[in-house]
């Protein structure tokens, strides 16, 4: 039998996974896809809360779709601050990135 | 075992395979066809917890077009200079962050395990994207036309952002 | 309901089956004697030039950008196609609203020449 917890256990597993890409890749694009990990992770939470906790109310997977639109604006505008920056340095390693640093 | 434990574990495994292969594999366009594997899991787990329209928008958006953007993006900023395998290497905080993250997890999976749950075995809609229209188009009429105004709003800045600088005549 | 869905997951596994037990089995079968000619990448007629990682041109990512945002509108679109005559004007002028306001994000993506090829 799979309970709450299965998924809850899996969609922490997800989000751990993509924040230690997230903190611990060089690559500008490699966090970008961390991130968006973290966020599908959230997703599979969200859905599997509705579907244990409250069966017929629809809520929780209105949520994830914001939640879809959000992520899909964020890689889109990442990717777009990754490629200037690219197209200025000719880096994306985040360790050279310390420009602002001083 | 019924169908519904078998396709879980099947599931869950392909998906945290692939997740980890994202992170661990060291050539970036690696990583990110094994981010397209992850996002055909993830679409297949909201299969199993009956959200069928949340599938189908996971492998629309995510599988379809967010990694195609990525995938051009690591096309936009590679050139041939360098060797494939090692544009995605880890930077210096990697066993700073491996401690951090199994700190993490214990801290939340001891939360979920310790919590109790108010689970209802209620029955759940077969047919859910008529009510997702419902719902939507009747409670949520706000966050919808601010969702527009968002992909507008990342639309023009990301144009903004990444187009080439106009050469001033 | 998840039992009509086990059928893509079937398609799928044969799929993957079918495509590596072509190769495996070729890559058992086959003689084994390279040479540099043989070896070489398959191009008629064209001696190859170059690596195969070159750097893309801008025009595909904008263009990919624009793809994603109306994939999104595309989602909220569906539902209310789905619903649309149970839902009335509300829903209508709603969608006009949301419609409106993405049509302004891609005049804009069109006057700045997003679209064009260079």
């Amino acid at each position: 039998m799979i309970t709450l917890n299965h998924y809850l256990l899996l969609s922490a597993i997800l989000f751990c996974i993509g924040l230690y890409g997230a903190l611990s890749k060089k690559n500008a694009i490699a966090i970008l896809i961390s991130i968006e990990l973290m966020l599908n992770a959230v997703n599979v939470n969200l859905v599997a809360i509705t579907k244990f906790l409250t069966p017929g109310d629809i809520t929780g997977q209105i949520f994830a779709l914001f939640v879809i639109v959000v992520a899909a604006c964020e890689v889109a505008l990442g990717l777009a601050i990754v490629v200037a920056i690219y197209r200025d340095r000719s880096t994306v390693e985040v360790e050279n990135l310390d420009w602002l640093k001083w | 075992m019924d169908l519904q434990v078998i396709a879980f574990w099947i599931i869950a495994f392909v998906t945290l395979g692939s997740a980890l292969a994202v992170v661990y594999l060291t050539n970036i366009v690696h990583s990110a066809l094994a981010l397209i594997m992850t996002f055909l899991g993830i679409a297949s787990l909201y299969l199993t917890l009956h959200a069928d329209f949340l599938a189908a928008v996971q492998v629309l958006v995510y599988a379809g077009a967010v990694s195609i953007l990525i995938v051009f993006g690591i096309m936009l900023i590679t050139r041939g200079e360098g060797r494939m395998c090692e544009t995605n290497t880890f930077g210096k905080y990697k066993y700073t962050a491996f401690v951090v993250i199994a700190a993490l997890f214990g801290v939340i999976s001891y939360f979920i395990i310790i919590t109790p749950w108010q689970v209802t075995n209620g029955i759940v809609a077969e047919e859910n994207m008529g009510t997702i229209g419902e719902v939507l188009f009747n409670n949520f009429v706000i966050p919808f036309e601010l969702a527009a105004i968002l992909l507008t709003v990342a639309m023009i800045g990301a144009i903004v952002i990444a187009r080439e600088v106009k050469n001033l005549k | 309901m998840l039992t009509q869905y086990a059928t893509i997951g079937i398609l799928f596994l044969g799929a993957i089956a079918f495509g590596s037990i072509a190769m495996i089995l070729s890559r058992l079968l086959q003689p084994h004697r390279p040479y540099s000619q043989k070896m070489e990448t398959y191009e008629c007629g064209m001696v190859t030039r170059g690596t195969a990682w070159v750097q893309f041109k801008n025009s595909y990512f904008l263009y990919a950008m624009v793809f994603l945002i109306f994939d999104i509108e595309t989602i909220f679109l569906y539902p209310w196609a789905v619903k649309f005559q149970s839902l009335g004007l509300f829903a209508i002028i709603e969608m006009f609203i949301f419609l409106t306001i993405l049509i302004i994000g891609f005049w804009y993506a069109w006057k700045e020449g997003a679209l064009e090829w260079q």
